[in-house]
């Protein structure tokens, strides 16, 4: 395991602020401020998982790190391409190497086209000079490491359950064999099954492709299944961040510890339900 | 297919719409007598089923003795003529502004949204009798009268249609893919906004019907003699007291006409959201 | 079981709309004054209907075509509507999933908590009033004048929930049924939400079905636990049992799928094949011989 020459994702104090509304005269109210200041870097084929509870800016924070989110300041550096202050056009021809996976498949996928159409599309718009062949072959062995039959390419998304839906959006995500992907609540809609398939097939993909991911969710059970390091967002900032064990294990921040008592175990514990006893129970579990 | 016919409102609609367009383009063929035949001799005569009714005149004849039946046949030729293109127009301008504002946002929205409620506020029936007067009357006039009265009400579906699709997850999708902004507009919202759009084509049909009428009841629409509803309706009205045929007739088509067309967008806007609803 | 407060009996519940068979079958459970029965499986499990049609609120395409279901002794499933309700109206609370939907935005806090007492128990605006007032603060809401006059949007997610808990318990009602009234908080205000619910279940001594697909809620706060698949319990007994030693392997697959933030080794095994192979041949087994019996019962 070499040391990475330089993070692939290099973010330093990144200050985003969601345009207020406008006033009866067209200005505009000042902005409402949702991350304050936020410093992060992932290495090349890492997994790092993003937890926050709402309004703590996950969302916001995985749509800035694909350029998709203007910041008010802040610097974010893609393999060492500044990309916090580009235009649309700039952008463009590093989108190919950063990806996004959605939530809800369902509206994350045109309602209106079939899944073959979905997923040539990205093909046709980057390498239009390929075969239609070599674009067939590699839907196909798409769907195929998705675990998705080749009959769902006939099929339009209303037509497939929530799991297949989920794996659709990930097939177009690493069609284009991005360097890094943001998976956004992925499972969170998830049965507990179709979550642990999905989370399994994630975890092979990135360790496959060498692909970095940001890994965004509230469940912090599911981001130590399956990630190296997670950041711990509240309100805008990061309270805490590193290595998955040593988060979960002997957190340092108060909210660190709330967020974790919170999650209740499948494993009766009487002191869940009790407010003062918190810290002592967190200590029995872990024991 | 067939689940769609099952919607009556689609299949009524439809057909009806359907059997305008068969007499319109065949006028010529389908009606009994020419709609200008004028024959004194056998003026005001009843319809069908009525004491002193000619079996050759089914709805009855004017005051002039043209055949009622006919100029109902050529009227609807006009209605058409006018609905369709002014429908078509008023949706292509209207469509346009709207996806551009909804989906662009910023200063652009601003423009069209203030052109959409200054146009607005003017109203609506003496805007066209206003534009018609100045260009001279014509099915032409009609038809540019009513695109340019009625694109607002595109402009204002489409804008918050775009608007709402735009938040949609695949649009972001679209952009995190690499897509140009004009190809998202155009080839991924344009689709998801086209059942709305159809729906209220249809309507605006309809509503492109009564505003002919209208202006063919002041005489502003084609030349004065040529058969149209509202023509027919405005003569009739003067002699309703001895010949009701002459004014319920055309009545009753456009009615019907405008009642077809509202069922068959309701029914479009039904039959083709539902997709998505899944 | 003379002194349970809810008992459902061989409940089975057919859908006129879908064709892939019925919704429930043969559903039993039982809930004692003051504990906490949980219903969980997952998504299309029925867990929600077991509460709607204990409810008397299936949708029309839904019907009850077998068991029966009793509340302090007496048979709901053949009351007349009208008594039906006011039964259910005065002695069976919920608590929904969505508490933004679930309340009534153009109207303030305080005309929707006191209806219900208005309504059911006669009481005057002023006495249901203070019972609201009294309500608020058990679900330790803050500033509760305050909140009384308040609109549903003015009021955060959490705080929306407390104030359905608290219309929920106005009554004092005999049955709370909570449909996973957690599952769109954040887990630090999902904490605080169902220890509030335990906590007022308990001092009131109220029974409560909690529906979930989540087994830790279900660790912490049921006494009892039904485990749901293809609308048929497949394993039914005491919590602490059941997910410390369970004995349908589905239920030990369910386990084995959940993460675990405190055992990285373990969770995230999905359920094999077999495994659901097995379920689906026991529930036509099982489906098979309440035929027979049905046809036996008709027969014979």
């Amino acid at each position: 395991m070499a040391e990475p020459a330089r993070p692939l994702l290099e973010v330093r104090d990144l200050v985003v602020g969601y345009r207020g509304g406008r006033t009866l005269f067209g200005g505009r109210r000042p902005a409402a401020p949702v991350l304050h200041g936020v410093s992060l870097s992932i290495g090349r084929g890492e997994m790092v998982g993003i937890v926050g509870e709402s309004g703590s800016g996950k969302t916001t924070l995985g749509r800035a790190l694909l350029g998709l989110v203007r910041p008010a300041s802040g610097s974010i550096r893609f393999d060492g391409a500044e990309i916090s202050g580009l235009a649309e056009a700039a952008i463009r021809p590093l989108r190919r190497r950063m990806q996004l996976i959605f939530q809800d498949p369902m509206s994350s996928l045109n309602p209106r086209r079939t899944i073959g159409r979905t997923l040539a599309a990205p093909l046709r718009l980057h390498e239009p000079q390929q075969a239609r062949a070599e674009a067939v072959r590699r839907i196909n062995a798409i769907l195929e490491r998705v675990d998705l039959p080749p009959a769902v390419l006939r099929r339009y998304p209303h037509e497939l359950s929530g799991g297949q839906r989920q794996r659709v959006g990930i097939a177009r995500a690493i069609l284009l064999r991005p360097d890094f992907v943001v998976a956004d609540e992925i499972v969170s809609g998830l049965d507990v099954s179709t979550q642990a398939q999905v989370l399994r097939l994630i975890g092979e993909i990135s360790r496959d492709m060498g692909l970095a991911m940001a890994f965004i969710s509230h469940d912090l059970s599911v981001i130590r299944a399956v990630c190296h390091r997670v950041i711990v967002l509240r309100r805008g900032e990061v309270v805490e961040q590193g290595a998955c064990e040593a988060v979960l294990v002997r957190p340092q921040a108060a909210y660190t510890r709330e967020l974790i008592d919170a999650i209740p175990l499948p494993v009766p514990d009487p002191h869940w339900l009790v407010p003062e006893a918190s810290a002592e129970g967190r200590a029995r579990r872990m024991a | 297919m067939p689940a769609m016919l099952r919607d009556w409102r689609l299949a009524a609609g439809g057909g009806v719409l359907l059997g305008l367009i068969v007499l319109a383009v065949f006028a010529p063929w389908i009606a009994p007598h020419d709609p200008l035949d004028q024959d004194l001799m056998a003026a005001t005569l009843p319809p069908a089923g009525f004491a002193g009714a000619d079996p050759a005149h089914w709805l009855g004849t004017d005051d002039l003795g043209r055949d009622v039946l006919s100029r109902l046949i050529y009227g609807a030729r006009v209605a058409l003529m006018v609905a369709v293109p002014a429908a078509a127009a008023a949706a292509l301008v209207g469509t346009l502004l709207g996806l551009v504002a909804g989906y662009f946002g910023g200063w652009v929205d601003v423009i069209v949204s203030r052109l959409v409620e200054i146009w607005m506020a003017f109203p609506a029936v003496l805007l066209a009798i206003l534009i018609v007067a100045i260009l001279g009357s014509g099915v032409v006039s009609v038809i540019i009268a009513i695109a340019i009265i009625d694109w607002t009400r595109f402009a204002r579906v489409i804008r918050a249609d775009t608007m709402a699709q735009s938040e949609a997850d695949y649009v972001t999708a679209a952009r995190t893919l690499g897509f140009g902004r004009w190809t998202i507009l155009l080839s991924e919202i344009l689709p998801n906004v086209l059942p709305g759009l159809l729906a209220l084509i249809a309507l605006e049909m309809g509503i492109a019907i009564v505003v002919e009428a209208i202006l063919s009841f002041v005489g502003l629409s084609v030349s004065s003699d040529a058969a149209t509803w509202g023509g027919m309706i405005a003569s009739g009205r003067q002699i309703i007291y001895q010949a009701w045929w002459v004014f319920a007739a055309p009545l009753a088509a456009v009615f019907i006409s405008v009642l077809a067309l509202n069922q068959l967008g309701d029914g479009l806007r039904r039959a083709l959201d539902p997709i998505m609803r899944q | 079981m003379t002194d349970a407060l809810l008992a459902v009996r061989s409940l089975s519940v057919v859908s006129s709309r879908r064709e892939g068979g019925p919704i429930l079958r043969a559903v039993s459970l039982t809930v004692a004054p003051g504990e906490v029965h949980g219903v969980v499986g997952e998504s299309g499990a029925g867990k929600s209907t077991v509460g709607r049609a204990v409810l008397g609120m299936l949708p029309r395409t839904m019907q009850v075509t077998a068991g029966a279901i009793s509340l302090s002794g007496t048979e709901l499933l053949t009351l007349d509507a009208a008594r039906r309700r006011r039964l259910l109206g005065a002695h069976v609370a919920l608590i929904p999933q969505d508490p933004l939907s679930a309340l009534n935005p153009s109207r303030r806090i305080e005309a929707q908590l006191t209806d219900g007492m208005r309504m059911w128990q006669g009481a005057s605006a002023r006495e249901a009033r203070r019972r609201a007032l009294a309500m608020l603060e058990e679900v330790q809401m803050h500033d509760p004048e305050r909140v009384m006059r308040c609109y549903p949007h003015e009021l955060s997610g959490g705080m929306r929930q407390r104030v359905l808990i608290a219309a929920a318990f106005m009554l004092r009602p005999k049955l709370v049924i909570a449909d996973e009234p957690t599952t769109a908080l954040d887990v630090t205000v999902q904490r605080q939400v169902l220890r509030l619910i335990r906590d007022l279940q308990t001092r009131h001594r109220t029974g409560a079905i909690l529906i979930t697909h989540d087994l830790g809620v279900v660790a912490q706060i049921c006494d009892d636990v039904s485990l749901l698949y293809a609308g048929r319990v497949l394993e039914q007994r005491r919590t602490a049992e059941l997910l410390g030693e369970p004995q349908h392997p589905y239920a030990r697959a369910l386990l084995r799928a959940t993460p675990r933030y405190d055992r990285p080794d373990q969770g995230l095994q999905p359920i094999p094949d077999a495994v659901m192979a097995a379920c689906r041949s026991e529930i036509a087994h099982v489906d098979q011989q309440l035929d027979q019996q049905f046809d036996r019962a008709s027969h014979g």
